[in-house]
């Protein structure tokens, strides 16, 4: 990985990030593999460049960026933020992006956009370990305006250099009040949509995971208790620390939600 | 086998099945359980215990073989209690350390004698366990194979085989099988739906099981009629 030219950013929590060994070695990225240490061997097949990010559906004409001019699109921000896993364990990543936002705008979507897609890279070549009971390629989605919440990050690097293959490289989506699979890894395309799109986990266990999936600590896993999360950090075992709504972003994004139950809206 | 070369092979044997006991302490000590050791311990342990009982089912349909491997019923007792020891520290790290109790904590409350601390330590941990009890399934089947397993390991020594009388044991016994398929279910109902990581444990089982099927029914028909039909 390269070092990443980058500016400060007022969306920083001041918190220690978790040491990067551990952020590399401890993966859910099932494209290379069920187990968290796969995607840290297997994802070195990935190839990041040349590499293409297509704009389609809802906008006024259908666009392609390359990735390189993507990144050098807006400066690239350092963003400390907390990481929730709906598996109850929690990581603090320092993120290097700019908000999404950004991208969407230059994207010009139509006034009918109300949701946007986001679709991994699904190449079976690149992705040998990728187990076949799953749906591919990876499909995530956030309403409009979670996607214009200036939290969500177009995430092209952590901890000042570019993201390891196995953090979703070459660009990802980080947001930081839902569970981490809401974030796509290994963005090839972006769809803006008038409808809800269907979502690679929500299609696999619905009851499990929800389209919305804010970090919640009062609305349970079907298996495990959402209340309270094995915190990594440089200790050798982790604490267990109580879950803050979603994830202790509550004060920028709960407004977004207003109205909603969020027991029905899990 | 003679008789001096099991005495011999049994203290070895023991020793090996704490291999991996040995290993993840020398993890702990060399830093290297991972990102989540809590997880890694859970996972590690649950492994164990797993392959322990699969191993000491896979003893009889091993003898049959050849009648030059009869010498193997001799481990099976002790393959089933490591079975029970890892699935005991198993429930141990789920108990200790899954649920959130402050272990650390607790230790250094013990250095002071402090044991109102560790019993508040406690309470702030059992309500999330009770919950899990009554509402995760996956708990319940785990928690029932071990139980099995724990009744299998008390009524394990010979003395209590002879109070219990030979057949009443071995009904009892016919349980590890209810165990494993539970055990196979527990792990099934731990991972991600699609994600089939317990197909290779559950296909060993399969086999192991359907063996037995297959020769109890062989032996019927080896039998002619069913004995019970029989002697009606």
């Amino acid at each position: 990985s390269n070092k990443l030219p980058t500016v400060q950013s007022q969306y920083t929590v001041p918190e220690a990030p978790t040491p990067k060994q551990k952020a590399i070695t401890y993966n859910n990225f099932y494209e290379y593999g069920t187990g968290k240490s796969d995607p840290s061997h297997y994802a070195k097949n990935l190839r990041t460049r040349p590499w293409t990010i297509s704009i389609e559906g809802k906008v006024q004409k259908p666009l392609t960026f390359d990735i390189d001019q993507l990144a050098g699109y807006r400066p690239l921000e350092d963003r400390t933020y907390r990481f929730r896993c709906v598996e109850a364990w929690s990581m603090v990543i320092p993120w290097v992006g700019y908000s999404l936002s950004e991208l969407i705008k230059a994207c010009n979507p139509l006034p009918s956009a109300k949701y946007v897609q986001f679709l991994s890279l699904d190449d079976h070549k690149q992705q040998p370990e990728r187990p076949d009971s799953y749906d591919w390629p990876y499909s995530e989605g956030l309403r409009m305006d979670e996607a214009m919440h200036p939290l969500t990050l177009l995430t092209f690097g952590a901890y000042g250099e570019t993201l390891e293959n196995q953090q979703g490289a070459p660009v990802r989506i980080i947001v930081p009040w839902k569970y981490g699979f809401k974030s796509a890894k290994s963005i090839v395309k972006i769809r803006f949509l008038d409808k809800q799109p269907p979502t690679t986990w929500n299609d696999q266990a619905p009851s499990e995971y929800g389209f919305y999936s804010n970090v919640n600590p009062n609305h349970s896993h079907p298996r495990w208790s959402q209340s309270q999360e094995r915190h990594i950090d440089a200790a050798l075992f982790p604490r267990t620390i109580k879950t803050l709504p979603f994830n202790g972003y509550a004060d920028q994004v709960a407004s977004l939600y207003n109205g909603m139950d969020l027991n029905k809206n899990f | 086998m003679n008789n001096n070369a099991i005495r011999l092979l049994k203290p070895l044997v023991f020793l090996f099945c704490l291999l991996p006991v040995a290993a993840l302490v020398r993890q702990a000590q060399q830093g290297n359980l991972g990102a989540d050791p809590v997880a890694h311990i859970t996972h590690f342990t649950g492994n164990w215990a797993m392959y322990m009982l699969l191993l000491s089912l896979a003893i009889t349909p091993v003898r049959r073989i050849s009648s030059k491997l009869a010498w193997l019923i001799r481990f099976r007792r002790m393959l089933g209690l490591y079975a029970f020891f890892y699935a005991t520290l198993h429930l141990a790290t789920y108990v200790f350390l899954f649920s959130g109790f402050d272990i650390a904590g607790a230790f250094s409350n013990l250095r002071i004698h402090d044991f109102h601390g560790i019993a508040e330590q406690w309470r702030a941990v059992w309500p999330v366990m009770v919950t899990d009890i009554q509402k995760r399934r996956f708990i319940q089947v785990g928690l029932l194979a071990w139980f099995i397993l724990f009744l299998l390991a008390i009524t394990s020594p010979q003395w209590v085989m002879r109070k219990m009388g030979g057949k009443p044991w071995q009904t009892l016994h016919r349980s590890v099988y209810a165990a494993a398929v539970l055990a196979v279910i527990h792990f099934a109902w731990t991972l991600k739906k699609g994600n089939l990581e317990w197909w290779k444990d559950g296909l060993v089982l399969a086999i192991l099981l359907g063996l037995r099927i297959l020769w109890s029914l062989q032996k019927r028909f080896a039998q002619g009629r069913p004995k019970v039909a029989v002697s009606r």
